[in-house]
C-alpha cells in the first residue's frame, strides 16, 4: 500500500504542506519497503486545473491513501474515481503521517474546500 | 460595417452609446457582454427567440479507448484525468478538439454542452441581438464567437463589456470603427489608456466619446488632444441622463438628447467617410 | 478574513469603496483583482517593490522551416488563429491542437506572459495588484496569481479587502472564491438590478456570504426599494445605501479616498458601512 502526503519539502524531516493541488512535493511511502520517494508536483504551477493535475499525479504514482489539509473539489473528484482514500493530517510533520494513520487517529476527508485554496487561507 | 463600442473602465456609458445611436440610425445591435448584458432593457425588444449556445466536449467511448492518455496529455487545460478511465472536467474544457485529434483509437466523439444563450428580436424593425453566459460557466469566449458569426454585412453597432481582455479582443475582430466611451475621471483616463492600446494594437480606427463631462476643460479631453485621438463627441453629466438610464429609458425618446445623439453620429459618419 | 468588493456592473462603484475601506484599515492586505483596468493603486498611491511577469497561457508558433504549408492546422483550429503557417497570437487559445495535426514537427507551444504581478507599498499597507496585457487571456488565472501573492504578505489571521472586477465569468469565480464576505455594490437602475441578481447567483455558487450596499440610491429610490425588497426575500443583509454625492468626483480626480473629505454625504455614510462589516467580520 502506498501513503502520500502533501509536503513543502523533499526531505522527510521536513513539514507537510496543507494544500494539496499546490504543494512543491508528495512524499510518498510504501509500506512494504518501508520508504519514502519524494515526487514533484507538476500541477503546482499550472495557470489551471492544479488540483486535477496534482489528481493525476498521485493517481498515476499508484497511491493509495492521501493525507492532506485540504483539497477542492475538482482534486477530490479525481482521488475518489480512483478509489483513493483521504485523510485529514495532523500537526504538521511529514514523517509523523503514517505513524497517525496506523493508529487510527485520522479524520477522513470526503467534502472539498473551496476550490483555489491554495491560495486561499 | 461593424462599429464596436468600448471603454476599458465599467459604467462609462457603451450601454447607453450603443443602444442610443443604434436605434436612432435603425440599425441591427449586438450584446456582446454577454456576462451581464443588459442592451435589452432600453431596446425593449419584441418575438424574442432563444437559441442555446452550446461547446463541443470530448465522450470517450470505453469499449474503445486503450488507456494510452495523450488525451490526458495533450489538453493544456488540465480538463481530463485518467483514473481507471478517462474523466472529464466539462467547465474547464475549451472545446477544442485536440484530444480527439490525438486519440489512436477513434474513441473521443463529441458531445454539446450548454454554456448559454443567444436571443434575437426586434425593437419596431431594428434587429437586436444578445448572448448570455450561464451563471456559473467560467468561459464568455464561445458565445461571443457565436454571436459574431452572426453578423454579415448589414451595420451593425456592438456593445463591448468592460476590461481589455480576450472577452473585448472576441467583438472587436474585424471591426470597422472603434468607439471608446470613456468618462473625465482619473480612472476613466486610465483604463482608457488601456481601451486605446487594445484598438490601437488591433489597427482598428476609432474615436473617443467623453461621457459625463461637467468642464470643458479635463484631463481627458487633454489627452485625447495631446494623442491625436478624434474626440467624437461629449455627453454632458446630467442627473436627468441618468435617472432616465436608471428607468431603463433610451435617451433619444428626449428631443434634447436626440439632438445630441445625431450630432454624434455625424462625427462618426465624418470620422468612418460614409454615412450609415 | 477575506472580503471582495464586487457588482455585477461595472461602474457602481467598487473601487471608491475599497479604497475607503482600505484607507480606513491600516492593517489589512489589499488587493486588485480587476486585472483588467485596475484602479486602486490610483487613489492609494505608493511605490511598486515588486513586479514580475505572469505566464498565463501558452501560444502555438509555426517554425517556417518546417513548415509546408499543408493547412492541416488551419483546418484543424477551431478559433481562426492559423493562416498561412501564420499564427494570430489574438486568435490563438493556446489549445495545441494544431501540433497534433502538423506532420512536420513545425508548431511547438510557447510559454505566453500575460502580465505582470505587481506588489504596491502604500501608506495604509502592501497591495496586491497586476496589469494585464491588453488582449490577452487568462484574466482569471491572474486574478489567481494576485490573490496569491496578497497572502505571502500575511497569514490567514489578517483582513484582505480585495477590489472585483464587473461581470459573472472567470475573473469574477476567481476573485470570489475562498472569501468569507462579499459586498456587492448595486446600482440603483434597472440594469444593475438585472446585473446583481446575476453576481449574487455566482456569490451563492461559491457558498459565501452576501452583503449588499446600495450606491448613489437616490438617483432612483423606486429600484431602491425594489433592491431592498429582494434583499429582504432572500434574507440577504442590505448594510448600506449611499447617496449621490459631486464630492466622489471631486476626491478620485484629486486622488484621495473619499473618506477623508468630512463634509461628504457619502463618506459619511462609507464609514457608517465600514463600521457595520466590522460585526461581521469579527
Amino acid at each position: 500500500m502506498k501513503i502520500c502526503i502533501s509536503s513543502t519539502v523533499d526531505s522527510i524531516n521536513g513539514l507537510a504542506d496543507g494544500r494539496f493541488g499546490r504543494c512543491p512535493f508528495y512524499a510518498i511511502y510504501d509500506d512494504e519497503t518501508k520508504e519514502y520517494e519524494f515526487v514533484e508536483n507538476e500541477g503546482a504551477k499550472a495557470a489551471q486545473g492544479a488540483g486535477i493535475k496534482a489528481a493525476q499525479i498521485v493517481v498515476d504514482n499508484g497511491v493509495d491513501v492521501v493525507i492532506t489539509g485540504n483539497l477542492g473539489p475538482n482534486a477530490i473528484r479525481v482521488l475518489q474515481a480512483g478509489n483513493i482514500k483521504i485523510y485529514k493530517m495532523l500537526g504538521d510533520k511529514v514523517k509523523e503521517q503514517v505513524g497517525y494513520y496506523n493508529e487510527g487517529k485520522l479524520i477522513s476527508i470526503d467534502k472539498p474546500g473551496a476550490s483555489h485554496m491554495g491560495i486561499g487561507k | 460595417m461593424q462599429i464596436a463600442v468600448l471603454s476599458g473602465k465599467g459604467g462609462t456609458g457603451k450601454t447607453t452609446v450603443s443602444t442610443n445611436l443604434a436605434k436612432l440610425i435603425n440599425v441591427r445591435y449586438i450584446d456582446c457582454d454577454v456576462e451581464e448584458p443588459n442592451g435589452f432593457i432600453f431596446l425593449k425588444p419584441q418575438d424574442i427567440k432563444s437559441k442555446e449556445v452550446s461547446i463541443p466536449v470530448p465522450y470517450v467511448d470505453e469499449d474503445k479507448c486503450i488507456h494510452c492518455k495523450k488525451c490526458v496529455d495533450i489538453c493544456q487545460f488540465n480538463a481530463l484525468v485518467h483514473t481507471d478511465r478517462v474523466i472529464l472536467f466539462e467547465k474547464l474544457c475549451h472545446g477544442c478538439g485536440a484530444c480527439r485529434a490525438v486519440c489512436p483509437t477513434m474513441a473521443i466523439v463529441e458531445k454539446d454542452r450548454p454554456i448559454g444563450k443567444i436571443e434575437t428580436g426586434y425593437s419596431d424593425d431594428m434587429e437586436c441581438l444578445s448572448g448570455t453566459l450561464n451563471v456559473t460557466e467560467p468561459m464568455a469566449g464561445p458565445i461571443i464567437s457565436r454571436l459574431k458569426g452572426m453578423i454579415d454585412d448589414k451595420t451593425t453597432i456592438i456593445d463591448c463589456s468592460p476590461g481589455s481582455s480576450c472577452n473585448v479582443v472576441k467583438p472587436l475582430l474585424g471591426v470597422d470603427y472603434a468607439i471608446l466611451v470613456t468618462e473625465p475621471t482619473e480612472f476613466g483616463l486610465h483604463d482608457l489608456k488601456i481601451a486605446v492600446e487594445l484598438v490601437r494594437k488591433m489597427k482598428i480606427p476609432f474615436g473617443v466619446i467623453i461621457n459625463r463631462m461637467s468642464q470643458e476643460d479635463n484631463a481627458t479631453s487633454k489627452y485625447c488632444k495631446d494623442d491625436n485621438i478624434n474626440i467624437i463627441g461629449t455627453i454632458p453629466f446630467d442627473r436627468d441622463i441618468a435617472v432616465m438610464y436608471s428607468k431603463g429609458e433610451l435617451l433619444i425618446n428626449d428631443e434634447k438628447y436626440k439632438k445630441m445623439f445625431t450630432d454624434i453620429m455625424s462625427n462618426i459618419e465624418e470620422a468612418i467617410g460614409c454615412s450609415l | 478574513m477575506q472580503l471582495v468588493i464586487i457588482s455585477g456592473k461595472g461602474g457602481t462603484g467598487k473601487t471608491t469603496i475599497a479604497a475607503s475601506f482600505a484607507y480606513l484599515s491600516e492593517n489589512s492586505i489589499k488587493c486588485d483583482c480587476d486585472v483588467d483596468a485596475s484602479n486602486l493603486h490610483i487613489v492609494l498611491g505608493g511605490e511598486d517593490i515588486k513586479s514580475e511577469p505572469y505566464i498565463g497561457a501558452k501560444v502555438a508558433h509555426v517554425d517556417g522551416d518546417k513548415c509546408t504549408l499543408c493547412r492541416a492546422c488551419e483546418d484543424m483550429c477551431r478559433y481562426d488563429a492559423i493562416k498561412d503557417g501564420v499564427v494570430d497570437e489574438l486568435k490563438c487559445e493556446g489549445c495545441a491542437a494544431c501540433t497534433v495535426v502538423c506532420d512536420y514537427d513545425a508548431i511547438k507551444m510557447e510559454d505566453e506572459v500575460t502580465g505582470d504581478t505587481i506588489i504596491t507599498k502604500t501608506s495604509k499597507g502592501i497591495l496586491s495588484r497586476a496589469q494585464m496585457i491588453v488582449g490577452a487571456e487568462g484574466s482569471g488565472k491572474l486574478v489567481t496569481d494576485v490573490r496569491k501573492n496578497a497572502l505571502s504578505y500575511g497569514s490567514k489571521d489578517d483582513m484582505y479587502i480585495l477590489d472585483g472586477t464587473p461581470g459573472v465569468g472567470c475573473a469574477v469565480m476567481a476573485s470570489v472564491t475562498g472569501c468569507d464576505i462579499a459586498l456587492i455594490i448595486v446600482e440603483p437602475s434597472q440594469s444593475g438590478l438585472n446585473d446583481f441578481k446575476r453576481v449574487l447567483s455566482v456569490v451563492e455558487f461559491f457558498e459565501i456570504k452576501p452583503l449588499v450596499c446600495i450606491n448613489k440610491y437616490d438617483i432612483n429610490e423606486e429600484v431602491t426599494k425594489d433592491i431592498s425588497a429582494y434583499c429582504e426575500a432572500k434574507n440577504i443583509d442590505l448594510i448600506g445605501k449611499i447617496p449621490f454625492d459631486t464630492t466622489v468626483e471631486k476626491s478620485i480626480n484629486e486622488l484621495k479616498p473619499i473618506v477623508l473629505y468630512e463634509n461628504s454625504m457619502a463618506a459619511k455614510e462609507i464609514k457608517n458601512i465600514w463600521k457595520k462589516l466590522n460585526d461581521y467580520t469579527k
